[in-house]
């Protein structure tokens, strides 16, 4: 057996693991009606009226909130949906 | 002022005077203008595949009407774009296609679907002015305090009538 160190491998340069879901996360705005925000949350993901108006909250008094978590493509998909309500939409990893 | 959209059997109706109409077809057609472009590249295998501009709009309205998916990661916020901003603008064309092509004055009646499509339209034109007034939360509370030889009134007074119009909307769609 060699007498050597292992040879460093190197990190990424990122800090991404493939094993952290993706989330949908959408930003508080000043524009997007109280209504109109629960509406879309239960009419794109199909949530019931109480969670969606919860989110709803969230967004308005945290300035966000996830409102999916999935695969990168699902979140992708989801916030462009939520784009063109016109919601103020992102995705990112987990953390 | 209009007493706002109510459901009806199968949809949504409103009453609509022709200044109302006016000023709606107004500014949907202007924020069509903004969306119409078609930053889509100059490549015309990338316009054929509907592959656009990867870079965000300069313009604060376009940057808010078509947002950057990454708020962390500016590469994929890129890639992002590149893929999806043509199908968004579609999407946005279409819906303020369709409100044009509804909007009378008199008692309008829309289908839950042209509602729907109203709905968006009439968002991105709250989002549209909303960039150009600078609105906060308190928008409502400062038309209440705003003196009406503001310049700024009648803007506000136009936001403030669409808030009441889109609230109604989404109301009677629920």
């Amino acid at each position: 057996m060699g007498s050597t160190a292992p040879t460093e491998v190197e990190r990424p340069s990122s800090d991404v693991r493939p094993d952290l879901p993706w989330l949908t996360i959408v930003w508080n705005d000043p524009v997007n009606l109280m209504s109109y925000v629960t509406y879309v949350f239960q009419t794109v993901f199909g949530y019931p009226r109480q969670k969606a108006e919860k989110l709803m909250m969230d967004v308005h008094h945290k300035g966000k909130a996830v409102v999916a978590s999935g695969t990168r493509e699902e979140m992708e998909r989801d916030v462009q949906i939520l784009h063109s309500y016109g919601l103020w939409a992102t995705v990112q990893q987990d953390r | 002022m209009s007493t706002g959209f109510q459901a009806t059997g199968d949809g949504v109706a409103v009453q609509l005077d022709a200044g109302e109409v006016s000023i709606l077809r107004s500014l949907v057609s202007q924020v069509l203008g903004l969306v119409e472009p078609g930053a889509t590249g100059d490549d015309p295998l990338e316009r054929a595949l509907g592959i656009g501009s990867a870079a965000p709009s300069a313009d604060p309205v376009l940057a808010r009407l078509f947002p950057s998916a990454y708020s962390d990661d500016e590469d994929a916020a890129q890639e992002f774009r590149r893929y999806t901003e043509a199908t968004l603008r579609d999407a946005k064309r279409a819906d303020a296609t369709t409100l044009l092509e509804t909007a009378a004055p008199g008692l309008l009646t829309l289908t839950a679907e042209q509602g729907q499509a109203w709905l968006r339209a009439l968002n991105d034109v709250r989002l549209a002015l909303g960039v150009r007034l600078e609105v906060t939360e308190e928008v409502h509370e400062e038309i209440a305090s705003m003196s009406e030889d503001d310049p700024r009134y009648p803007a506000y007074v136009t936001y403030d009538w669409l808030t009441y119009l889109q609230d109604t909307l989404v109301r009677a769609l629920w």
